[in-house]
């Protein structure tokens, strides 16, 4: 096995190039497992630990763009205002430890249904960026992902980043576990309010060979809700709500819980946080990051 | 050769507190500086890795291994399979039934086939993957009752495939009764999820014998079936304990004893086995699953007139300790309450699940849940409060259990209800961190429901059934730097419990010495027996006390024969007489002499049961612990935050009270755990979750504050009145946990751990 | 390949490490420090938590190649000299060691803990340390122990 520290962006990308076999590693917290329980023997790592551009986070045109390193602890204790969403989300991975160290980064390339950040970020319509020698490009979070575990990159292609539209409404994540902390997601949820748009974002964990939104649960509540003049929702449309989103899952049984369970928990998640972002809009506020 | 480099200490802090004190442990210097030897921390000049090779199936045939792919791999240094054990492909604590590496098959998931020992883990890792393991796979035998009953499934053994089945009958079994409450409960399989997992180093040794480094629970017992597997005598085989990270049953049962030795003679060079997690989970036992068929019957008024039971519990591929969990099991069945009548029939059986042992509250859990959950049922049942009803029925001094065997110590069971039923029950939630789900934002209290239980348990402390327990302790009293300094010496084994502690206290208070150091627990000096049972500060305690009044009577032989004055007491450095006079200066009286004395501890005799009736004083003592839990339900999600978690329990006399406590506060963690998330999923045989990912243990942010109420009623047939502590609230909280959860939300419950689809019917 | 880290202050150099190795493993079995414990290799038990350049990591999830030229600071870091530190003289005296296997990780994370917030609430310390499993505690005592250095630490200040 090679071991590759590339100084800058310009040396990894070629790196990757050169080597597609080669394994990025950041905080370590997925790849390090599957090195430690030999479920993986790769060529090469990849560190990416000393390229200062993915350690990074700062605005571009209007949003802003998290480094794919960037782990979680700063994440929620830097952008909890501009991203409550993500935040909040950050606040539930593993344990302050891997909050150290893993990042945005590392949740998109495992691509694992239950990795926690994806609901903020398909609620929040995120953007990823990707690089390679052959030049960068923006995908569509909802288009990243493509099977359990898989995603759109290329071999030669690395995460840099990913861009988020600052938070223009209330956000809410919710997440269920077995156990009241350091817990992989039985299923989780996000959703943002864009008023901005008149609508809403929503993202399942968990739920589906991918994370994916809800699509007629958004198409339903962007119906509903009145932006003008908003007034508080019927229980009926907070139930329809959750309906339709356990209706977009298509979750296993597996070791962390049903399917069953899933759905009706999703569906339970869903009415809990738009009633949550909906009283926020109506209060007018927004309710400190949970 | 030599010993490791890095090796087990010699504990000598200067500490000082006698019994009844709680001073600091003499370990506890070296553990916080992370200087303390743990088994895999050992290290030795020349070490390779060993590493085994287990089964990827329950139950198959084995047609043949072919290991010259990776005997070739470069830096592999030996593979072993059965061919090489050198003594009796055997072992077993109870029945001699376990291969050290299997032969012609494989019984459960994880069974050991071939060893590996090479330069670096990561060699003997991909070396393993090199060995050809030819397996004609068969249908494995999994459920536990169709195993006691079904005589058309395979035979795993050859005595068939029940271990042990008995019937308890006491008083008529057929009695009648106003109230009948019946149910049936299920357990799952638990882990002690010890952290720090099974390691050790074996050191072949000039003689042909081997020493052997290494965290155990009970280092006799693991040298008789090493030295047998090995063909070698006992005195060739030298255990030592190295640092131990938690043990609770799991390391009863051999694990790398024997193929780190295999390793080591073969190759005539240190071996160093480490354990990582996964393999943890398939290289001990767990505790037994268990299926149990309950039936309560009482008069209007809530007085128990029988109860019929019975219990099925599943010990996986080979005997280990079932035949103890059936005895334990039905012994303890109806709880610690006043029956006159009962029937009670239990089944410890072989099956290709993963092997079941000892673990924290052997054969008295799976009971405990059982009619703790029954004795609710009851009080719905008659309109009575939980917590009365136990009152009314509780057992006390001069009780005859089930066995017909007479109380004859203080059981202050009713005592212990009333205690954690008066505590201050919490405030509602107000931390947004404190409803269930924690840090995930689940609920805000929507759907939030409170609920109280009660979890009231009987325990038997220390061997039963006949057997002759007893443990050894050398004392050696010297002036070392002008100061008397005792030498105590044990094989106990120290698993975090404080043993090294307590034997302390016990040499300071008895020599009225304040230096006590502690030898390395070994085999040269005579048997402790194990770790296990709650019994080591009543028997190791009661051996070091012997040793230590042996002394004294030598030291008061001394005063007499130089001062022609009859002492009685050492205090202080001090020799004195019975009228408080001192007689001599203890270290001037032994000037230059050394005074060593060996003695055991043996508790009273208990008798076997009976094979038809299961009567019989099978119990030398009880351990009795009530909890009360306080729990937050999110009805709606299913989830559970248990916010509160008391305890009351007799622990006759506190040694080391702040001790007693960690006993109560980590016991009372493990049955919370067992009640709401611990579980090995197994399913036609295979393990689903055998990591900290998907097995889960509590974390600070499950587990609630606890108020402990200790009571210290003596057992007059106990060294200074002791009572074993470790089990008991290990066993009580699960079911008040459980309790309080069906009073928050209506349901039946009839399974442990309670997972969210239980409370949501999804 | 050749690690270069800083551990505890001191420069230090472990050879022929396998590139898939762990900077626990080489902390453990390369450069003599076996304080920091393996328990369960996967971020689940914080056994091996180590400040790794200032922030507690768990060691088993850090690539060895990925600590070279890094500043590692383990728990037999933590005391200076003979004198323990305060966090380690609290688990002492509150007994809050019993196995000891989980005590070196909790250590370094109380520690991170009261360096940034040295007047955490109870939840607070509770979901700072909620990354370190112990299975002997039952975590009461240990909850003792940080409020013990919180004060200490409060009186010396």
């Amino acid at each position: 096995m090679d071991f590759f520290r590339p100084d800058s962006l310009a040396e990894a990308l070629a790196a990757k190039a050169e080597h597609a076999d080669a394994v990025p590693i950041a905080g370590g917290t997925d790849v390090m497992v599957e090195l430690n329980f030999d479920h993986r023997r790769p060529a090469a790592l990849l560190d990416l630990g000393r390229i200062v551009e993915l350690h990074e986070h700062g605005r571009q045109d209007g949003k802003v763009r998290i480094g794919a390193a960037v782990p979680y602890a700063r994440i929620i204790d830097e952008l909890g205002r501009e991203l409550p969403g993500l935040a909040m989300a950050a606040r539930t991975v593993g344990s302050p430890q891997i909050r150290n160290r893993g990042s945005v980064g590392g949740n998109l390339g495992a691509a694992s249904p239950a990795g926690d950040s994806h609901p903020a970020l398909l609620a929040a319509n995120a953007e990823v960026e990707i690089a390679s020698i052959r030049g960068t490009r923006m995908v569509p979070v909802k288009d990243f992902y493509t099977g359990v575990k898989r995603n759109v990159l290329a071999p030669d292609e690395l995460i840099t980043a990913v861009h988020i539209a600052p938070a223009t409404g209330a956000q809410q994540f919710s997440k269920v576990g077995t156990r009241n902390a350091m817990v992989i997601a039985v299923c989780a949820f996000g959703l943002a309010l864009h008023p901005d748009q008149k609508r809403v974002g929503t993202g399942l964990g968990s739920a589906a060979p991918t994370p994916r939104p809800a699509t007629k649960a958004e198409e339903f509540i962007a119906t509903e809700l009145d932006w003008e003049s908003p007034k508080p929702l019927a229980d009926s449309v907070l139930r329809r709500f959750g309906a339709l989103v356990a209706e977009a899952a298509s979750p296993i049984d597996d070791v962390r819980g049903s399917a069953a369970y899933r759905r009706h928990a999703l569906a339970v998640l869903a009415r809990r946080t738009l009633g949550w972002a909906w009283s926020e809009h109506l209060g007018g506020g927004r309710r400190a990051c949970a | 050769m030599s010993a490791p480099a890095r090796s087990p200490q010699v504990l000598d802090d200067k500490i000082s507190g006698g019994i009844g004190a709680s001073p600091q442990r003499p370990d506890g210097t070296l553990k916080v500086r992370g200087e303390f030897a743990y088994a895999s921390d050992l290290w030795h000049e020349n070490m390779v890795w060993g590493a085994t090779l287990r089964s990827p199936h329950p139950h198959a045939g084995i047609r043949s291994i072919g290991i010259a792919k990776a005997l070739a791999y470069p830096g592999v240094h030996a593979v072993l399979t059965h061919a090489d054990v050198p003594g009796e492909n055997a072992y077993g604590l109870k029945h001699q039934d376990t291969p050290v590496l299997a032969e012609d098959r494989v019984r459960y998931q994880g069974e050991p086939v071939a060893l590996v020992a090479a330069d670096h883990p990561e060699i003997a890792r991909q070396a393993l993957k090199l060995i050809e393991v030819d397996y004609e796979v068969w249908e494995p035998v999994t459920d536990m009752e169709r195993a006691a009953h079904d005589e058309t499934l395979p035979r795993l053994h050859e005595n068939g495939n029940v271990v042990r089945h008995q019937r308890i009958v006491k008083g008529d079994p057929d009695a009648r009764a106003d109230v009948v409450v019946s149910g049936v409960y299920e357990l799952g399989m638990q882990d002690q999820a010890f952290l720090g997992p099974e390691a050790g180093l074996a050191v072949p040794a000039e003689d042909g014998g081997v020493d052997l480094y290494l965290a155990t629970q009970w280092l006799h017992v693991d040298q008789k079936q090493t030295a047998h597997a090995l063909g070698l005598p006992v005195e060739k085989v030298r255990l030592t304990l190295s640092g131990v990270g938690g043990a609770f049953g799991g390391r009863e049962d051999l694990s790398m004893q024997v193929h780190s030795c295999m390793l080591a003679l073969h190759l005539g060079r240190p071996v160093k086995m480490s354990y990582n997690r996964e393999e943890s989970f398939f290289g001990h036992v767990h505790r037994h699953p268990a299926r149990m068929y309950y039936e309560h019957g009482a008069t209007k008024d809530g007085d128990l007139v029988y109860v019929k039971a019975r219990m099925y519990f599943d010990g996986g591929a080979y005997a280990s300790k079932t035949p103890v969990v059936v005895g334990n099991g039905t012994t303890l069945s109806v709880g610690p309450y006043n029956v006159p009548n009962a029937h009670i029939e239990g089944w410890g059986v072989y099956s290709n699940n993963p092997t079941c042992g000892a673990m924290r509250g052997l054969g008295a859990v799976q009971p405990t849940y059982a009619y703790e959950s029954q004795m609710d049922k009851l009080a719905t049942a008659l309109g009575m409060d939980p917590a009365e009803l136990r009152i009314r029925n509780a057992m006390s001094e001069g009780s005859t259990t089930v066995t017909g065997q007479v109380v004859d110590f203080p059981a202050p069971v009713a005592e212990l209800v009333r205690r954690v039923r008066d505590m201050p029950l919490p405030p509602p939630n107000t931390d947004e961190l404190g409803f269930p789900g924690g840090a995930a934002n689940t609920t805000h209290g929507e759907g939030v429901v409170r609920g109280i239980g009660y979890g009231v348990t009987i325990k038997n402390i220390a061997y039963a059934e006949g057997l002759d327990d007893y443990s050894t302790a050398r004392v050696r009293l010297q002036v070392i730097g002008g100061e008397p300094t005792a030498l105590v010496h044990t094989a106990a084994a120290e698993v975090g419990q404080g043993l090294v502690t307590v034997q302390q206290q016990i040499a300071r208070s008895e020599l009225g010495v304040e230096r006590i150091t502690l030898h390395t627990s070994d085999t040269s000096v005579g048997d402790a027996g194990s770790s296990s049972a709650s019994r080591q500060t009543y028997l190791t305690g009661g051996a070091v006390r012997n040793a230590c009044l042996a002394v004294a009577e030598r030291v008061y032989a001394l005063a007499a024969e130089r001062f022609g004055v009859e002492a009685t007491n050492l205090s202080g450095g001090k020799v004195v007489a019975a009228d408080g006079a001192v007689v001599a200066d203890l270290a001037e009286l032994l000037g230059e002499d050394v005074i060593e004395e060996t003695r055991e501890y043996h508790h009273r005799k208990t008798y076997p049961l009976d094979p038809e009736t299961g009567q019989g004083n099978a119990h030398v003592q009880y351990g009795f612990s009530a909890h009360r839990a306080v729990v937050d339900v999110d009805t709606e999600l299913g989830l559970v935050k248990v916010v509160q978690l008391d305890c009351a329990q007799d622990v006759g006399k506190a040694i080391n009270p702040d001790a007693v406590l960690g006993q109560i506060h980590g016991g009372s963690a493990q049955g919370l755990g067992l009640a709401v998330m611990e579980e090995i999923q197994v399913t036609d045989g295979v393990v689903r979750n055998p990591s900290f990912t998907d097995y889960l243990i509590p974390t600070i942010l499950d587990m609630p504050p606890m108020r402990v109420d200790i009571l210290e009623r003596p057992d007059p047939h106990a060294p200074y009145g002791v009572r074993g502590v470790g089990e008991p609230p290990t066993i009580s909280a699960t079911p008040a946990v459980a309790n309080a959860i069906r009073a928050a939300t209506g349901l039946e419950l009839p399974r442990v751990p309670i997972k969210p689809e239980h409370l949501t019917g999804t | 390949m050749r690690v270069n880290v800083t551990v505890n202050g001191k420069q230090r150099t472990a050879d022929d490490v396998w590139p898939g190795e762990s900077l626990l493993y080489v902390l453990r079995e390369r450069l003599g420090l076996a304080g920091s414990k393996n328990a369960c290799e996967q971020g689940e038990c914080g056994s091996c938590t180590v400040y790794l350049d200032g922030v507690p990591a768990c060691s088993c999830l850090v690539a060895a190649g990925q600590a070279e030229g890094g500043d590692v600071r383990t728990v037999e870091g933590l005391a200076d000299g003979d004198r323990l530190d305060s966090v380690q003289q609290s688990f002492l005296d509150t007994g809050a060691v019993q196995c000891g296997f989980c005590t070196p990780g909790l250590l370094v994370a109380a520690h991170d803990l009261i360096e940034r917030n040295p007047a955490p609430s109870d939840p607070q310390i509770r979901e700072a340390l909620a990354g370190n499993l112990c299975r002997c505690t039952g975590y009461e005592k240990i909850m003792d122990a940080v409020r013990l250095a919180v004060e200490r630490k409060q009186a010396t200040t």
